[in-house]
Order: C-alpha cells, then structure tokens, then sequence
C-alpha cells in the first residue's frame, strides 16, 4: 500500500534517493552499484530503507490536527560513513541517521549467542569478541527533533553550505537553526504583521546559497524574490535584492496575484542563477538583474482562459516544483494529466512527457507529448484540453545531481526515468 | 473539489475571457454579463473562505490568496459605484425584523429562536452602529430575497456587510456587539445572531493564530461561546441533511459559535469529550 509521495529528493552523490508520503513515511532508495556483467543492470534503483519519520499529532491548545505528511526532506553532505537527513512536517523538523551495519560482534565473555548471562563456572578462558559479517542491516535513528519554532506551517528547509546550520521556513517566519542544538533558534524572517487583518503576502519558500552560507532567497505568495544577507542584520526582514517582474497592465484580472504567487524557488547549482515557477511558468533569474526574469518558460499556457475553473475547483492553488539539471543547462518541472515539461535553455527546446504505467515499462523510450489547445488543430495522439486530468499532478521532481536522471512523483507511484545513452552531462 | 453550494458552471467559455483575463486598467465593461461574473466569483470566494477545514489548519497561502481577490473585486465595484448601490439598496428596502423569515437553515427550532430574541445591538458608536446595522439588514436582505425570489435564488445582491473592507477596528465592533447580544439573551448563551459573520473572513486569521497572551475583549468574546454545542450540532446535523444550500444559507449557518469552535482558539478550552461527540455527529451523520 502506497500513500501520496509529498517530496522526492536526491542525496548530494545521487546515490541515494529519498521519498517522503503523505502518510509521514520516509522511503529511501539506493542505486545498484554498476554491474559490469550485464550492460543494463546497472544503476538500478532499489528500496534501501523504509521508516515513519512522522506520526499524526494533535494541537490541544487549538484543536486541530497536525498532518504527519513530509513536507520536505533534505539531505546533509555525507561526511562519514553514515548518512543524515532532515525531515519536516507542517511543525516539526527531525534529523535521522540511516546507517548500515553489516558485522556483528561475536565471542561475548558474558553473554552467550542469544545474549543470555552465561553461568559463571563455565567459563574458563577469556576471547576477544570479533566482528562476523552479518547481512545487510539498514538502521535509521532519529538523532534531533527541532520542534515547537513554528506556529505556521513549514514549507520548506535548505541545509547551509557550512554543513553546520539549516533554515526552516513558513508561512510568515524562516528560522535558523544550529544542527546540534535543539532547543532554541534564531528568527531570521518575520513578515507577520501586527494586525493579521493587514496580512496580504506569505512565505511560499525558501533556501540557502549553494556556495555562499551569508545568502539566502525566500519567494512569496506576490510572486517576488528576496535575496537576504545574514551579514547584514541579525533579522532579515530588509532584503538585499528584490527580484520581481512589472506586472503587464494590458493582462491583469482577478487571478494575476493567484497565478504570480511563487510555488518554488531554487538556486541553480553554479549559484548564479534562481529558478521559480508559478502557476502558469517557469522563470530563470539572473542574480544580477532584479528588474525581470531572464527567460520565461511556458509550461501550460492553454490553462490561461481556464483560470475561473481552476480556481473553483482549487487547482490554481496546486503548488508545482520545479528541477535544475546538473549544469544547469535544463529545466524540469511538473503539470497535470501527469505530464511533465523539459526545457533546454540553451537550444530553447521544450518537451512534454508523461508518467504513467503504460509509458514506463523497462527500457521503453519516453515519447513527447502534446496538449492542443481547445480548437486548435489536433493532430494524432495529441490531448484536448478539455480531457486532461486535473487529480494527476506532477508536483515533485527531482534531478540527479550529475547525471540524467530523474525521480518524478506522480501521486501514488514513484517513476525513475534515465538517459541511458547520454548518461554524462554536457 | 468544487466548493459546496456552487454546482452552476461558471460560464461558457466564450464568456470566461471576461474576468479570467485581459481586463483593461481604465475601461471596466458593466454590462450585466461581467457583473454577474464577478458577483459570482465573489460569492465563490467567500465560501472558500468560510469552509474552514474542520480537522486541520487551513492553508495560510490560500486562504490569503482568496481574501486578496476578494478585496480587489470589492475595491473594484466600489470604485465604479456598483458597492455602494447595492448597499444602499438593500438599506432601504430591508428592515431588520424581517430577517425572521427563513431559509431552511433558520427554520430549525433554536436557529428561529435565536433570531427572534436577538434585537438591534445597541449602539456602541455612531460609526459602528451604522455599520452594524447595514450588516444585518444586508443579510436579512439577502436571507428574504432567497425566501421571496425563489425563480431567482442567486440573486445579484450580496451579503457582503459594509466594513469587510474598513480593517482597523472591525474586531472591536464585533467584540461590541456579541458582548451587547450576549447580555440581551443571557439564557440563550448560542443566540448571537449570525448577521456579520462576513468578518469571519479575516476573523479567522486573526482567531487561528492568536498573539500570546489572548486577548481579554476577545476571551470574554468566547467565554460565553464554550458550552454552546448545541448550535454545533445543530449546524453539523443541518450541514449533512441539507440537500442543498446556497452561499448564503452557508453563511448563516456558519454562526459565530460554529466556525470558531471548528477550528479556532475558542476550542482550547473545549473538553476532548465535547470534540468526541462532535466527531461522533460528524462521522456518524
């Protein structure tokens, strides 16, 4: 039985693969070590561990309940033999060990195999234990719980490059935390205002610099960035930068705001450049330049003359991620009828694939697929607007971090997709 | 994942252009096709607003996202006058005793018993005064329209009370006149009429997530609310019963007890055994 998946993310090598559901449960996938007997066994994902990170719980003071869905899950850089990462619901961050133990110690003086006290007399001489081989155990450990920061929903968290603190981000506040201290944290954003009445922009996400550990963005629900430096001030509520883009005048309605809020934003691995994606695109800044976006990629424009459909029946509320390859050359992110969208940015070609059973028997190819707008010309094998699905989302994606593969979520059922011929970045 | 109570289609899509999108900043067309449009996304918002999640928090984004296109659509017909039209309408022709007359919601027993016995509020200050009583007359206007105009059950006219857009201070008018209905009905502790529960809209933020230390105005608010399940229940068992409501049947039955004790800081002080029989009433319906 499998529940929702409400996050994907690779580790740093791309080794590992972590899912969290909307259940709590934590699933980790390993990739096989390249076989060089068969050509195509290699780099297989398979279940390494599975855990509840997460158990429903509820708010006495409010009477309400707090989801064990994982919000996020990220990983920290691996710096010894054991892996850590952090997972979070709506309240509660949770850092978890995921070891292996593959030998055991045997020749206890005081034990016997079963672990039972050994009568005395029968011992007669002394043996050092020795560690066996043992099979395969996968043990994770909860090692810090961060909890009782958040009176909003936490959104997103990023590890910091100095692999010391992490930042936990919600609706209104982002918080700084020490990896090794629990018990206290240090507000770096507060946009909640004295009145709530006067309350207009949230915190839709947020995540540190990847080389530079004073920077961090936070995007709202305006549809703006904000670069922070930590350097500046203790509190963060001055940005550094502002990244937003004029609004069109000649094409504003009802929905503008709705559809310019931020559902994700990430750093691109060089540093230099910030993906977000709103409802209806995928946008790349320049870090450089705040006035506009670099370039704007159209994800599912056809949607524009739906907006009043999709807001009755809440979709244009779905918050889509979005995923850099590892150099930054391409662009992925999810959209509905399980479809999900490629963009090259440097050749400017777009393509649009979809997850489902029937595309992704072993070793099949993946083929394009187009949505015609609804009385445009309809080719073969192209879907009408009208018939796509809305209840299947592609909201989660992830990319490997050097190489061309991904993990897309698509509700229930995980799809790992690889390049197999261009295996290595270009 | 269609809001209760709005089973008509939005529009044809030749239509839909009109509001999704391309509306100039100056020229706003009034012919009756976008009035009708808008009016309707209005209403559809509000209720978005008011279907509070009983279980879990509501999502913050878009709950602001909703209240936002709320405030633009009312700053937009107030500015091409189209607000105050409709209010002083509905002024003029409603009196408030008339609001005893039912939607089905009103007609159950404790329902009509509390809209009888609640008065006027008293005035607790000329603006507010004025304010409330636009309010409950702009309700009743609409609670006898759906009564007298059943050909035309979605009226054009909204429900929408006057200060939803005057931010400082509505708390404290609310606070006013609940303590004010509270002390006319003393023995009637759930008989706080329903009339400006479109505050609720921001209520709820503020009542959600409330600043430490509580508000004493606010706890002497809800003090009278706690025992007063019987509304609940009454709300609940009408909510599954009732073929089918209107946004505004919704709204009122949405009562001040009702919504808070759903999902607000009134509930922190609410037995786990009263939120058992709630849920009993809920999953056993």
């Amino acid at each position: 039985i499998s529940d929702i998946i409400s996050t994907v993310e690779f580790n740093h090598t791309g080794e590992l693969l972590a899912t969290g559901d909307k259940g709590g449960r934590v699933v980790i996938f390993q990739r096989e070590p390249e076989s060089k007997n068969e050509l195509f066994s290699q780099g297989e994902y398979n279940v390494y561990s599975t855990f509840q990170s997460h158990e429903p719980e509820f708010d006495y003071l409010k009477s309400l309940e707090i989801e064990e869905k994982i919000n996020k899950i990220r990983w920290l850089p691996q710096q010894n033999a054991a892996h850590f990462l952090l997972s979070t619901n709506d309240k509660t961050i949770k850092l978890w060990k995921v070891s292996e133990r593959d030998k055991r110690p045997e020749g206890y003086n005081l034990k016997d195999e079963e672990g039972r006290i050994k009568d005395l007399s029968t011992v007669t001489s002394l043996q050092v234990p020795v560690l066996k081989p043992m099979d395969l155990m996968v043990e994770v450990s909860p090692r810090r719980l961060f909890a009782n920061a958040h009176t909003y929903h936490v959104n997103s968290i990023s590890v910091n490059s100095d692999y010391q603190t992490y930042m936990s981000a919600d609706d209104l506040r982002i918080n700084l935390w020490h990896l090794d201290i629990t018990d206290r944290s240090f507000n770096i954003v507060d946009i909640k205002p004295v009145n709530m009445e006067d309350l207009t922009e949230v915190i839709t996400a947020a995540e540190f610099h990847p080389h530079h550990c004073n920077l961090f963005v936070y995007s709202s629900s305006k549809g703006t960035l904000r670069l922070c430096d930590m350097r500046e001030a203790a509190l963060c509520d001055k940005h550094s930068k502002l990244f937003e883009e004029p609004e069109d005048p000649s094409s504003r309605s009802f929905f503008s705001e709705i559809i310019s809020s931020v559902s994700d934003v990430k750093f691109s691995h060089s540093g230099r450049y910030l993906l977000t994606r709103d409802y209806l695109t995928a946008k790349v800044w320049d870090l450089n330049m705040e006035s506009k976006p670099l370039e704007t990629y159209q994800v599912h424009d056809y949607l524009r003359s739906k907006l009043c459909s999709l807001y009755e029946n809440d979709c244009i509320f779905d918050k889509f991620e979005c995923a850099w390859n590892g150099s930054d050359s391409v662009i992925m992110t999810g959209a509905y009828n399980n479809f999900f969208r490629m963009f090259d940015r440097n050749t400017k070609r777009d393509v649009t694939l979809e997850a489902s059973r029937e595309s992704s028997k072993p070793r099949a190819v993946l083929k394009p697929r187009r949505v015609c707008a609804a009385g445009g010309k309809r080719r073969k094998d192209d879907i009408s607007v009208d018939s796509l699905d809305f209840t299947k989302k592609i909201l989660h994606t992830a990319w490997h971090p050097t190489e061309n593969i991904i993990a897309i979520a698509a509700t229930n059922n995980l799809y790992i997709f690889q390049d197999k011929l261009n295996s290595e970045m270009h | 994942m269609f809001a209760k109570g709005t089973k008509r289609k939005f529009s044809d899509p030749g239509e839909e252009p009109a509001l999704g999108a391309e509306l100039g900043p100056v020229v706003r067309p009034l012919s009756s096709t976008y009035s009708l449009q808008r009016q309707s996304l209005l209403d559809m918002s509000l209720i978005k607003l008011q279907l509070c999640h009983m279980l879990v928090e509501p999502n913050l984004c878009r709950s602001v996202l909703i209240a936002n296109t709320v405030r633009q659509i009312q700053e937009e017909m107030t500015q091409d006058g189209t607000w105050q039209i409709m209010t002083q309408a509905l002024a003029a022709a409603q009196c408030p005793a008339d609001r005893l007359v039912a939607t089905e919601v009103l007609c159950r027993p404790s329902e009509a018993l509390a809209a009888a016995q609640s008065p006027k509020p008293l005035p607790a200050g000329p603006e507010e005064e004025e304010e409330e009583e636009e309010e409950e007359v702009v309700v009743a206007a609409a609670m006898e329209e759906d009564v007298d105009s059943e050909a035309n059950p979605l009226s054009s006219s909204s429900f929408l009370p006057a200060p939803f857009g005057a931010e400082p201070g509505w708390e404290d008018e609310e606070d006013d006149s609940e303590d004010e209905d509270s002390e006319e009905c003393p023995s009637d502790a759930e008989d706080v009429p329903d009339s400006r529960r479109g505050d609720q809209v921001f209520g709820t933020f503020e009542i959600k997530h409330p600043a430490p230390p509580p508000d004493p105005a606010l706890e002497e608010l809800f003090s009278d609310v706690d025992p007063s399940y019987y509304d609940l229940d009454t709300v609940l068992t009408g909510m599954q019963s009732t073929p089918k409501m209107g946004p505004y049947d919704l709204l009122d039955s949405l009562s001040p007890h009702a919504a808070p004790a759903l999902s607000t800081g009134t509930s922190c002080r609410s037995d786990l055994n009263e939120l058992d029989h709630i849920m009993e009433i809920i999953v056993g319906s």
